[in-house]
């Protein structure tokens, strides 16, 4: 006993311990999320989802993961073997690596570093590499259709994207992730989206900009993780699947872990940056370590919600318009803003 | 229509990079073909220079199968087959054009039951045909609604004759029996229902602002071309010619009820574009619902099947007979020798003449707009390859 218990103060163990968290968490959320979304879509349109495995088709999920963790792992003869093998790990790595900065709660976060949200989307671009290796290494048209418009939109999309999050940090003056969450701290009236915990005329000044922030940023994150309207990388009724056309087994179930874990990523920054990250909206009441961890991950899974919501609701834009949407709508919005929360702090 | 010159660049090496157009094979196992339908696109980029399609992936001999029944009356069931999800249509194409031939009158409640099986047909078609539009556009559930709906009209057609997709139900002379005693009733339920789902996929679909950004001034087929390649039904209404053949070439009693012809207006875009057409399907079913409750209301008695033939051997001599099916012109030509059964068959599918017009519209589009303008075309591989 004495022994484990030596073993468990091991720095080195304890870090790797800690740095389990955020993979558990990944996991079982994947697993939920999975299951959330295929309610949510069948309760959309009309239809029940899973009702067989379990009470309502709860243990759905993992019945699929078994499924594919037998699939027989296909590499395509013609495919170049080891960019096809590292893409879904490497994409995987990108978005587990930013959860790394991730203020879960008010006890816990991975690496309370300074550069935090810089960190985090230097981190996240990570997957663009990965995203394109798929596409090349699958030796296929259409992968690699969806791999080069992957690119291009998650490239594009993170410059609205960037400035959003520039526009945020200009009003904290820190880019760590925990900071931003305390400085909110105290009840929704504190909230950023209301403009956060300023004097009343800096917050009145503040307000139309900071929402208009928050749908700039709501977007793109949208656009950064390829979801309805824009899902064109992976736009089935043009090309096939995408840069996962030829995966198969484990490898897609790969990409599939990564594409919800991103998607709670975007949700939780949006959380963190204008939804007071896990402080409680009724300032100290429902507040605490354990109280914050629930506040943060229900809050991340509402904005899970609206992009499952809109996913299913509305058709796909086409690549041109994408692109103007980006660059001729978001960008110059998010520019403006910038300079007009550069003068209103100066002042 | 973008255009862009393929461009070369000489390296510092003095090797010359060139951009390439590339072949992509779309189909015939590709989500958005509709079925096994096979095109050779060559691409620039996103953007389409030509479009071949390959046909015959689902050939099943129909015309030939014809000549060897032992009866005319044993067509019909190969009918169904071509278009599978207008069967209805089929028969009644095929039995119109043996009646010709042989020249039967058949009662009027034959006919007042044809049409408005013909036309919960044309409304299932329809809602296939909007339904997989939508999600070639990314919209999957206005899909499920339709699909809900379709399910109600396949309900009636189960009562009726027992299948729900191949059903044998028209014959020439008559059907094969009278509609059940709840059919009128849950008609009019259905007609009910049903408008509440159309205004429903309006605000969901055809007049969402991404799909009409996606659909307006796409695939546009002027009026003359759209003449020139023979299209028929909404393909042709949605480039504006006022012409359906319910109403310019009466083949049953259709010019008894009121009913507008649905003319494409190019209300969110250019006459002729992949919107109008998806629009012009939309208001149709409204028109087919309006059909059904006159002719349900005015349903005429008699027996159906006084008029069948117990023997069918026509004088020799050949005939065309042609109806508006969901698609298009639908028609058959009959030759008939001494014998009991055809000398030769020819199908005029409506599908197989509007796909052909693909190539002159989709040059200079994006892919995803070639998507739009095959599911705008509404092809069921069925009838193309028959």
């Amino acid at each position: 006993m004495e022994n484990i218990l030596a073993f468990l103060n091991e720095p080195a163990v304890t870090m790797v311990l800690l740095a389990l968290i955020p993979l558990v968490f990944i996991l079982v959320y994947a697993l939920v999320t999975i299951y959330f979304e295929m309610k949510v879509a069948a309760h959309i349109q009309n239809r029940l989802a899973y009702m067989e495995t379990g009470w309502h088709g709860v243990i759905q999920p993992i019945a699929d993961m078994l499924k594919l963790l037998q699939k027989e792992d296909i590499i395509p003869t013609s495919a170049d073997k080891f960019l096809f093998i590292l893409a879904p790990y490497l994409v995987f790595i990108g978005t587990y690596a930013s959860f790394a900065v991730m203020p879960f709660s008010s006890g816990f976060i991975g690496s309370n570093i300074d550069l935090g949200i810089f960190y985090l989307v230097a981190a996240s671009s990570l997957v663009v590499v990965g995203l394109l290796m798929a596409g090349w290494a699958s030796n296929n048209k259409w992968s690699l259709f969806g791999a080069l418009r992957s690119a291009a939109q998650i490239v594009s999309y993170e410059i609205p994207g960037v400035l959003a999050i520039l526009g945020v940090v200009m009003v904290f003056g820190t880019m760590n992730m925990q900071t931003m969450t305390q400085m909110q701290d105290g009840g929704i009236q504190n909230w950023l989206i209301i403009g956060g915990n300023f004097p009343l005329g800096q917050k009145l000044a503040l307000f139309p900009f900071m929402f208009i922030l928050f749908i700039i940023y709501l977007l793109s994150s949208m656009a950064e993780v390829n979801r309805t309207p824009f899902d064109l990388p992976e736009a089935e009724s043009e090309l096939v699947q995408g840069y996962n056309t030829e995966y198969s087994g484990m490898k897609f179930a790969i990409f599939y872990l990564a594409e919800y874990a991103n998607l709670f990523l975007v949700s939780a920054i949006v959380v963190v940056m204008f939804f007071g990250g896990w402080t409680s909206p009724f300032g100290s009441f429902m507040s605490g370590t354990v109280w914050s961890a629930f506040w943060f991950v229900l809050k991340g899974m509402s904005f899970v919600f609206l992009n499952i919501w809109l996913r299913w609701t509305l058709p796909r834009l086409r690549v041109d318009q994408l692109m103007y949407v980006s660059w001729k709508v978001l960008t110059p919005f998010a520019l403006f803003c910038v300079i007009a929360i550069g003068f209103i702090m100066v002042i | 229509m973008i255009e862009t010159p393929i461009q070369a660049i000489k390296t510092s090496t003095g090797r010359i990079l060139r951009t390439e157009e590339m072949v992509v094979n779309m189909g015939p196992q590709h989500p958005s073909t509709h079925g096994v339908l096979r095109l050779e696109v060559v691409l620039d980029g996103e953007i389409v220079v030509d479009v071949i399609p390959h046909l015959g992936y689902l050939h099943r001999c129909f015309e030939k199968h014809c000549e060897h029944m032992t009866s005319y009356q044993q067509v019909i069931p190969y009918v169904d087959r071509m278009d599978y999800v207008a069967a209805m249509t089929n028969e009644h194409a095929f039995v119109v054009a043996a009646e010709k031939l042989l020249k039967i009158e058949v009662p009027e409640r034959v006919h007042y039951i044809r049409i408005i099986m013909a036309e919960l047909q044309r409304i299932a078609s329809h809602l296939i045909a909007i339904g997989t539009f939508g999600i070639d556009m990314g919209a999957f559930t206005p899909f499920l609604y339709y699909f809900r709906d379709r399910e109600k009209i396949l309900e009636l057609f189960e009562m009726t004759c027992g299948a729900r997709l191949l059903y044998n139900y028209i014959w020439i002379g008559g059907l094969s029996h009278d509609i059940p005693p709840q059919f009128v009733e849950k008609t009019k339920e259905f007609c009910t229902d049903f408008k509440k789902t159309l205004k429903e996929v309006n605000d969901l679909l055809n007049y969402n602002e991404i799909f009409i950004k996606r659909t307006a001034n796409v695939g546009i087929l002027p009026k003359d071309l759209a003449i020139n390649y023979a299209c028929s039904g909404p393909m042709l209404r949605g480039s504006g010619v006022d012409f359906d053949l319910r109403r310019d070439d009466p083949y049953t009693l259709y010019n008894k009820f009121e009913w507008d012809v649905i003319v494409g207006k190019g209300e969110m875009g250019t006459v002729g574009d992949v919107w109008d057409r998806n629009i012009v399907r939309q208001r149709e079913m409204w028109e087919s619902l309006r059909i059904i409750e006159q002719a349900i209301a005015t349903l005429p008695e008699g027996d159906v099947q006084k008029a069948v033939p117990k023997r069918i051997r026509p004088v020799p001599g050949d005939a065309y007979g042609r109806v508006e099916g969901p698609r298009g012109e639908l028609g058959f030509y009959i030759v008939a020798e001494d014998s009991v059964t055809p000398y030769r068959i020819k199908a005029r599918a409506p599908a197989f003449v509007n796909l052909s017009v693909i190539n002159a519209i989709s040059k200079g589009a994006m892919l995803a707009d070639l998507v739009a303008i095959i599911g705008s075309i509404d092809i069921v591989l069925g009838e193309v390859d028959r």
